[in-house]
């Protein structure tokens, strides 16, 4: 018996690395983040004011506002896509399906600072795009801003597309051929074959990944840094600003928007399991 | 039947034309001489790569992140796979705590972990914030999901503790079962999830930028700092850092490929069991609760 504790204690040691990482390096930095955003600019008086000036500043609430308009519209018009080219995906040969499954991995891959880049030289004030349609005379793109919320819009929306379409297409192989000829076969319409079954069985893949890209969107720093600089009003810049930059050195009020930044995030999981909850039990 | 399919086709052409248009443009401008007023380049040239590759800053940048890549994903795996061994063998009981504590950095993005990484480790006992090691710690963390997913699938699909069983009975140690018999095994498994967390910090410039900067330029922060300058040499940048991603992206897909019979399936499951996770995670916060 005693042999097997002095072995335990033995493994338990081997444990300690992980354990020292994980609180150092994730619990130690978010309870870090908590704490340090109930105390004042000084660092010593525990208040909270950092939330209050937040709720009361029209340019942090501005900065909220966008992130998540951005986040939302972004992650609507993604799944939107995603769900008619995922389907359209099912109409092609299996080879022909992998072929385009590569392509969305492929591209998942393209974002942060080189697909701003790569947006920059297509759309850019001198880009590519803008010099072609500027000669060939398009007006429709001539007050195309490529530095403002269009633009922005644009980009989430293309590192988001390949995400939404890897996460739905799979669900799509979820609906049997067999169903519709039983619906069919029932007298159902096809219309009505996709209102009664067919969206229903994908619906929790679409609210989880709208989620999935709504979270996504809201963490996106990299992207936005890139293609606005601090010229945007978004909660993920203002937060780096906040604790990072050489100006506005506000690292307990960075900390109260982060955690706010969480909550968000902890919000929209909680809010999709919900619906996943709900939407089972009609299931049944 | 015929119109319908005219459509898909559309569908699908618009989308591959919409996510091939900025890597093909980038592509066409890093080999591009004269460009502006045409719809293809004038003429071509190599001279961006060229000058790209005699650039002293780049081959450092690129060094610096290999260095940051290959000290926390080695680090990870040393890690990792004892601890993850460990626990589903001998403290089963506590599967559920490791999960919940590797899963966890996925929701939280970089810009978060980022506030509090910079309050713990400027001053204080271990005022490591500015230096590469504060990065070396996050990118842990950061790939941990990633990590645990490949190791623990690959433990349970070799059904590691059958085998420890098997091989103690017949004499060994539980090192020896461990490094003989179960290691060999998975390590073709581990070597997926290590690929997918090097192209993943790849790509980090989140952490990078905001705990490290300019003090050490990965090259992420190379780029960043380059976008504003000559835009041909950036495209250069980009294609030769987004060939990299491919070919480690592209040896995950193989390596995937080999394994499972069809690679439609394999794909589906991988994307399916990502998926699973995701919920599988919300599962048990669900269990708990009731």
């Amino acid at each position: 018996m005693r042999k097997i504790k002095k072995q335990k204690i033995y493994l338990l040691a081997l444990l300690l690395p992980f354990i020292i990482f994980v609180i150092g390096f994730e619990i130690g930095p978010l309870v870090a983040m908590i704490k340090n955003s109930f105390y004042a600019d000084d660092g010593i008086t525990v208040t909270i004011n950092q939330y209050i000036t937040i709720f009361k500043s029209k340019f942090y609430l501005s900065g909220i506002k966008n992130s998540l308009i951005i986040s939302l519209v972004s992650a609507v018009i993604s799944v939107t896509v995603a769900v008619i080219a995922a389907y359209s995906f099912t109409k092609f040969s299996s080879k022909i399906q992998n072929r385009l499954l590569m392509i969305a991995n492929m591209t998942s891959n393209f974002e942060g600072i080189p697909l701003s880049f790569s947006y920059i030289i297509l759309l850019g004030n001198n880009g590519l795009f803008t010099l072609l349609f500027a000669q060939l005379g398009w007006d429709l793109f001539a007050d195309f801003n490529l530095y403002s919320w269009t633009g922005l819009i644009l980009v989430y929306v293309y590192f988001q597309i390949p995400l939404a379409v890897m996460l739905i297409y799979p669900s799509y192989q979820g609906i049997k051929k067999q169903w519709k000829e039983a619906s069919s076969l029932l007298g159902g319409s096809k219309a009505s074959f996709w209102f009664r079954i067919g969206i229903p069985v994908l619906l929790p893949s679409i609210v989880g990944t709208f989620t999935i890209l709504f979270a996504n969107a809201m963490g996106a720093y990299a992207t936005a840094y890139a293609l606005v600089g601090s010229n945007y009003n978004l909660m993920s810049l203002q937060i780096a600003s906040l604790v990072a930059s050489d100006v506005t050195l506000k690292p307990q009020l960075g900390s109260a928007l982060g955690v706010l930044l969480a909550s968000t995030m902890i919000l929209a999981m909680w809010f999709n399991e919900r619906m996943m909850r709900r939407i089972r039990r009609d299931l049944r | 039947m015929k119109s319908s399919l005219t459509f898909h086709k559309v569908v699908v052409g618009i989308l591959v034309l919409y996510l091939l248009i900025p890597l093909i443009g980038t592509f066409l401008f890093s080999i591009a001489g004269k460009w502006d007023h045409t719809i293809l380049p004038e003429n071509y040239t190599m001279k961006w790569y060229i000058e790209l590759f005699q650039d002293e800053r780049f081959y450092d940048a690129f060094k610096r992140t290999l260095f940051l890549i290959v000290m926390s994903v080695g680090l990870s795996v040393v890690i990792m796979l004892p601890t993850i061994f460990i626990i589903s063998v001998y403290f089963s009981k506590w599967e559920r705590l490791l999960q919940a504590a590797a899963m966890l950095p996925y929701g939280i993005p970089p810009i978060v972990g980022a506030v509090g990484l910079i309050k713990l480790y400027s001053g204080g006992p271990i005022p490591i914030a500015g230096t590469p090691w504060i990065l070396i710690g996050a990118y842990f963390i950061t790939i941990l999901p990633f990590m645990y997913q490949g190791i623990r699938n690959s433990l349970h699909t070799v059904n590691a503790v059958q085998l420890v069983d098997a091989a103690e009975l017949l004499g060994a140690t539980k090192f020896q079962a461990f490094r003989t018999v179960v290691f060999p095994n998975i390590i073709s498994g581990i070597l997926v999830s290590t690929l997918l967390s090097v192209a993943l910090l790849f790509s980090e410039f989140a952490l990078a930028n905001l705990l490290v900067g300019g003090r050490f330029e990965t090259l992420q922060i190379y780029l960043a700092d380059k976008l504003n300058s000559s835009g041909h040499l950036t495209s250069a940048i980009v294609i030769t850092y987004y060939s990299v991603i491919l070919l480690l992206t592209g040896t995950v897909l193989k390596l995937t490929f080999r394994k499972d019979k069809g690679p439609i399936m394999s794909d589906k499951k991988r994307i399916l069991s990502f998926f699973k996770k995701i919920f599988r995670q919300k599962n048990t916060a669900l269990e708990g609760e009731n």
